[in-house]
């Protein structure tokens, strides 16, 4: 029931914040703040402390670690189902912690109608955490759409001068692709009537399911687009740097930190095993296409000028990482790529946070117009250094931990995409770098007056340096969170190389002390 | 053993704490603590070095797990044993009397503070590098002194130069770190652990002699060390590193980080052992690239760039001695250059100082009498540099060039292209000592050194003259060398080479007997300088090769060419859009019209099918 409270509390938390305005223009943000701070703080009392010490089945209600079931339409098997394990709270646990952020990034940026734009923000988090929790197909799809209208309704209200176009552009794709995903529910349904005799939607009833092959490779790719056009993967990538570039900070950065992210998640938790054999068979182009990511979206970075649109770019880069790190199908990449999830929402929240304070305080994004801010902004840019190193993959901070971990399991897979796919640890550099460069070193105007970060953006920074450095020199804690639902998710996808992580489950279970 | 943690930590903490108090804290707790941290730091390493030369225990201790992902299972952990003692006090020791020398140096530059957080988190980030048990955590290190060596070149940032330099020198080590991490990828991809002395002793296990993967995983940790080591054919970021402040230059890009390459391999070196080609491609590397520093070198002008080019030269002879499998030599070798050549920076540094940032060697001149210290500071580090009999550089190179020489088969032309490079390091060393500081004065210092200046010269001339007593504990780290069994002549001929290099560049820059001025005033000899000037225009061919296409590449693409597929089905849309709304005119008869056609062609249809 837990689940269920967490998404009501978000729910009404925003139309609280939409009301709240009435009474004072300043009321919404502390209700917003009010409401995610209740629900992170209401989530981390409901987990139960015993854990399933077996290897556990994600067909089994009971090897979950918290589980709903309430009939919605009985007559076609739809229910209000969801469930937890680690790999969702973790990442609702993330969705919570950057939903503070992006409250915090937006503190004094709104000045029109802050009631409705904090009530979307919080409405955004409530879609994701339902999608992160909902395990009916039906219901999945129904919360994929409800985080998607209040984050076009940020762009399109609150964003910047092209705002309407990003904006159409970001629906339009989303909804497109995801049309896309719904046939192909419907179309697995069916398939499981036909084989059971009982409709359904439950991801539990459709696990394990024999498909006609060639069936099976087209339904697996209608949800392959939807969560790929999120991801965003090439080249269904180019929404992305108009709605990052347009969107108020805030939009930005629940955009990048964990928009994202559902469509890394969906392809973990329900494209691969849904389909494995489907799957297994397009690793190798879904593979080409994260490498070929890596390398174009780190390229079309270096050639920006406006902040916000590198930052979009190295996003692009980035996540082709976690889709190699998907289809590479062993336990090494996979542990990278849910770190590379929750490390780079950090990384590149803070990042948009950055561009956000710049434009704030500049009036512009384009660092031609910048240079030298170090002179004016010391705190500004030593935190932009840090989060650029950052997400150049700097050894000691959680994005390096993630990409090598995906590099190591795919070069044991495809040596000649890991060798492709570090090149983008060399144009990493290259971007990030430049970046520095052309913001914050060079001549420093003399004549500009530049407000340093306050107390409050020196706090959410120095919440995601710790963070960084915590995920980088000990990540074990979110390690050990997701093992134990990869180990159960590879048991069902037998890829190339799972033979070595099934011997030693027991191991992995206790922490992985080898 | 966990204590030896403190030896990282301490400088690490004080980078921390000058970080976080954002300039604010005064000048001279900023300089205790910058200085101080690393002098205590040291003082542990002596400690250490004590217990271990009376009992040669290895020390090693876990801090931590860092991640345990199934079999992969790096640990936060040390291992210390003589080679890492070795690196440990040269880090420490010449680090702490080069900070010493900064409070001078940086006394009024505005970001002292800063200045010391990140020359801090170098020691820390170094002392890591050195004392990891693990390829993982020499990793975090490796990158960790990238880190800060980009940072400190481009820490004067308002100048865009040295912002370039400072990005070149992180994205060319790049390149070779790169390189580096496919190579630990295949290592542990194969063997099955990233830890070195297991991994050594799984290598000598499975891996024979010749064999690819041993031959494959060498070249690509040689990668890596090639591009932080400054050598061929990633040497180019080096002298550009200057840019930064000259005990930066001193401390990194001189003594310590550009050797970590020289320790990768003397610290893997049971790999290279299995990998006779990637071996022996070291030492031709070591020789090609000593070779071009030291031709690039006599052409300089600029002070800095001279030495820089002098450290690429004297690296490319540690290289040539792993290549032949002198390893103890090479890091004797190492040991050696990084007093001298700290010496000789922190000496040019003294001289900029004196002399309002004065680079050029031919605006300077006579300095002799006018900073007798910096003087003959610059006079014994060169002559170690040069190797003349007696001084410590001298012990070093003699032991790598005798080893070469020992070598079967090409042994005897590694020795003379070896021998080739003894003779154009002394004429270069000794042209900067007679042209900076005999002759006409054209420049009148406006200061001399202070005491923090002074005693760390003092005291690094004495390790430069007597360095070469020093026997380093590796007796138990490399396998015993055979003893050396080279002919007298071939030691009278590597003891004279550097005075001919010496006489000749008394001829040439003091008495001018030689005319070297005419040399270079002909059309063939300013070009031959230019290209050497250049550094070969080995600068010029990688920005045609790589840096050129890949900023035309991104700045075709920067509009986003995949979008053209979506802006056309945008425009197939409103073009159906428009061609459809076409048939909307309001006119009846044109409606009824089309419904006829479309109720005859209906019942066609259904009369076919019915049919």
């Amino acid at each position: 029931m837990s689940m269920a409270v967490l998404i009501l509390l978000l729910l009404a938390g925003g139309v609280l914040a939409w009301q709240s305005e009435r009474i004072n223009p300043n009321l919404p943000r502390w209700v917003a703040l009010g409401s995610v701070v209740g629900s992170l703080v209401f989530l981390l009392l409901s987990i139960p402390a015993d854990q399933p010490v077996h290897l556990p089945n994600p067909g089994n209600p009971n090897d979950w670690m918290l589980y709903l079931k309430i009939d919605w339409i009985p007559r076609f098997g739809i229910a209000f189902e969801l469930a937890m394990d680690g790999l969702s709270l973790l990442l609702v646990v993330l969705t919570l912690l950057l939903g503070l952020i992006a409250i915090a990034s937006s503190w004094s940026e709104i000045d029109f109608k802050p009631g409705l734009f904090q009530a979307n923000l919080v409405w955004t988090l409530a879609g994701v955490c339902g999608v992160f929790l909902a395990v009916d197909l039906f219901l999945f799809f129904l919360f994929w759409e409800v985080m998607l209208i209040p984050m076009y309704l940020l762009i399109a209200i609150w964003g910047h001068e092209n705002k309407t176009y990003a904006a159409m552009k970001f629906f339009i794709f989303t909804q497109a692709s995801g049309l896309l995903m719904l046939v192909a529910i419907v179309v697995l349904a069916w398939q499981g009537l036909a084989s059971t005799g009982q409709l359904s939607f439950s991801y539990l009833d459709l696990l394990g399911l024999e498909l006609d092959p060639r069936l099976g490779y087209w339904t697996m790719l209608g949800f392959f687009l939807a969560f790929t056009v999120k991801l965003p993967a090439f080249p269904f990538h180019t929404w992305l740097p108009d709605a990052h570039t347009q969107a108020p900070t805030a939009g930005s950065v629940l955009l990048a930190g964990i928009l994202l992210k559902t469509g890394a998640y969906g392809l973990l938790r329900f494209c691969i095993p849904l389909f494995p054999e489907a799957s297994m068979e397009f690793a190798p182009i879904a593979m080409g296409l994260g490498a070929a990511g890596v390398i174009y979206g780190a390229i079309l970075a270096f050639a920006q000028s406006d902040f916000k649109r590198l930052v979009a770019y190295s996003s692009v880069s980035h996540m082709g990482f976690v889709l190699l790190g998907l289809y590479a199908w062993n336990q090494l990449a996979l542990q990278g790529a849910v770190m590379q999830m929750v490390a780079h929402g950090v990384s590149t929240a803070a990042l948009f946070m950055m561009a956000g304070a710049l434009q704030h305080r500049l009036h512009t994004r384009d660092m031609r117009r910048m240079g030298g801010l170090w002179h004016q902004a010391p705190r500004m840019g030593a935190c932009a250094m840090f989060f650029a190193v950052a997400s150049l993959g700097l050894p000691g901070l959680g994005n390096f931990v993630a990409e090598f971990l995906v590099l190591l399991g795919l070069f044991a897979v495809q040596p000649g995409l890991a060798v492709i796919a570090a090149l983008g640890l060399i144009t990493a550099a290259v971007y990030s770098l430049w970046m520095m460069q052309q913001a914050f070193q060079g001549t420093p105007d003399e004549q500009r007056k530049m407000p340093d970060f306050d107390t409050r953006e020196m706090l959410a920074m120095a919440a995601m340096m710790l963070a960084l450095i915590w995920l980088g020199l000990y990540p074990q804690p979110v390690l050990d969170l997701a093992q134990p639902v990869l180990d159960g998710l590879q048991q069902l996808v037998p890829g190339a190389d799972t033979v070595t992580a099934l011997e030693t489950p027991a191991n992995n279970l206790a922490g992985g002390g080898l | 053993m966990a204590s030896v943690a403190l030896i990282p930590l301490l400088p690490l903490a004080s980078a921390i704490l000058l970080l976080l108090s954002a300039g604010k804290m005064p000048r001279h707790i900023t300089a205790i603590l910058g200085a101080g941290s690393v002098g205590l730091s040291a003082v542990c390493v002596a400690l250490l070095a004590r217990a271990f030369l009376a009992d040669g225990d290895i020390v090693q201790a876990t801090l931590w797990t860092w991640m345990a992902v199934g079999d992969f299972t790096p640990r936060i952990a040390f291992y210390i044993d003589g080679l890492t003692i070795v690196m440990m006090s040269v880090i420490t020791g010449v680090g702490f009397l080069i900070h010493l020398y900064s409070i001078e140096f940086m006394w009024n530059d505005e970001s002292i503070c800063r200045y010391f957080a990140y020359m801090n988190l170098f020691v820390a980030a170094m002392l890591l590098l050195v004392m990891a048990d693990n390829l993982l955590l020499l990793y975090l290190g490796w990158e960790g002194v990238g880190l800060c060596s980009y940072l400190l070149v481009g820490f004067w940032y308002r100048d865009p130069n040295n912002g370039k330099a400072a990005r070149k020198a992180f994205v060319v080590t790049r390149i070779g770190d790169t390189a580096m991490i496919l190579g630990l990828f295949l290592l542990f991809t194969e063997l099955g652990t990233l830890d070195i002395q297991p991994l050594m002793a799984a290598a000598n296990s499975q891996w024979q002699i010749g064999e690819t993967l041993p031959i494959l995983a060498t070249a690509l940790l040689l990668g890596g060390a090639v591009g932080k080591s400054a050598q061929l054919p990633l040497h180019t970021w080096l002298p550009d590193a200057m840019a930064g402040p000259t005990p930066v230059s001193a401390l990194i890009h001189a003594a310590t980080m550009v050797t970590a390459g020289v320790y990768l391999i003397a610290r893997t070196y049971e790999l290279f052992l299995l990998a006779p080609p990637t071996q022996l491609a070291v030492a031709w590397i070591g020789l090609a690239t000593l070779l071009l520093a030291a031709f690039a070198a006599m052409a300089q002008n600029d002070i800095k760039r001279i030495l820089a080019y002098s450290t690429i030269s004297q690296i490319g002879y540690m290289f040539l001695a792993l290549g032949v499998g002198a390893y103890a030599s090479g890091i004797f070798h190492l040991v050696t250059h990084a007093f001298f050549k700290a010496l000789l920076f922190l000496a040019a540094g003294a001289v900029i100082h004196c002399l309002h940032h004065e680079h050029n060697i031919f605006r300077m001149g006579g300095l002799r009498t006018r900073l007798p210290v910096v003087f003959w500071s610059f006079l014994i580090g060169s002559a170690a540099l040069a190797a003349l009999p007696f001084s410590s550089g001298f012990y070093s190179k003699d032991a790598i060039l005798l080893s070469a020489w020992e070598l079967p088969g090409i042994g005897h032309w590694l020795w003379a292209g070896g021998l080739l490079g003894a003779l154009l390091t002394g004429i270069y060393s000794f042209r900067l000592v007679f042209v900076v500081f005999f002759g006409q004065a054209h420049r009148e210092p406006d200061r001399q050194p202070g005491w923090k200046m002074s005693v760390p010269l003092v005291l690094l001339c004495i390790l430069a003259l007597s360095g070469g007593m020093l026997v380093l504990p590796l007796a138990q780290v490399f396998p015993a060398a055979a003893p050396h069994e080279a002919s007298h002549i071939i030691e009278y001929i590597s003891i004279g080479t550097p005075l001919l290099g010496l006489l000749l560049a008394y001829l040439m820059f003091l008495g001018h007997q030689l005319p070297a001025d005419k040399l270079v005033s002909t059309a063939g000899g300013r070009s031959l300088r230019d290209f050497f000037q250049a550094g070969w225009r080995v600068d010029q061919l990688y920005d045609a090769l790589l840096v050129q296409p890949f900023t035309a590449l991104s700045h075709w693409w920067r509009n986003e060419p995949v979008d053209r597929i979506y802006n056309g089905v945008v425009t197939l849309s409103q073009w159906a859009h428009h061609k459809l709304t076409a048939s909307q005119t309001g006119e009846l008869r044109w409606y009824a019209t089309t419904m006829v056609f479309g109720l005859v062609l209906l019942l066609a249809i259904m009369l076919r099918n019915a049919t």
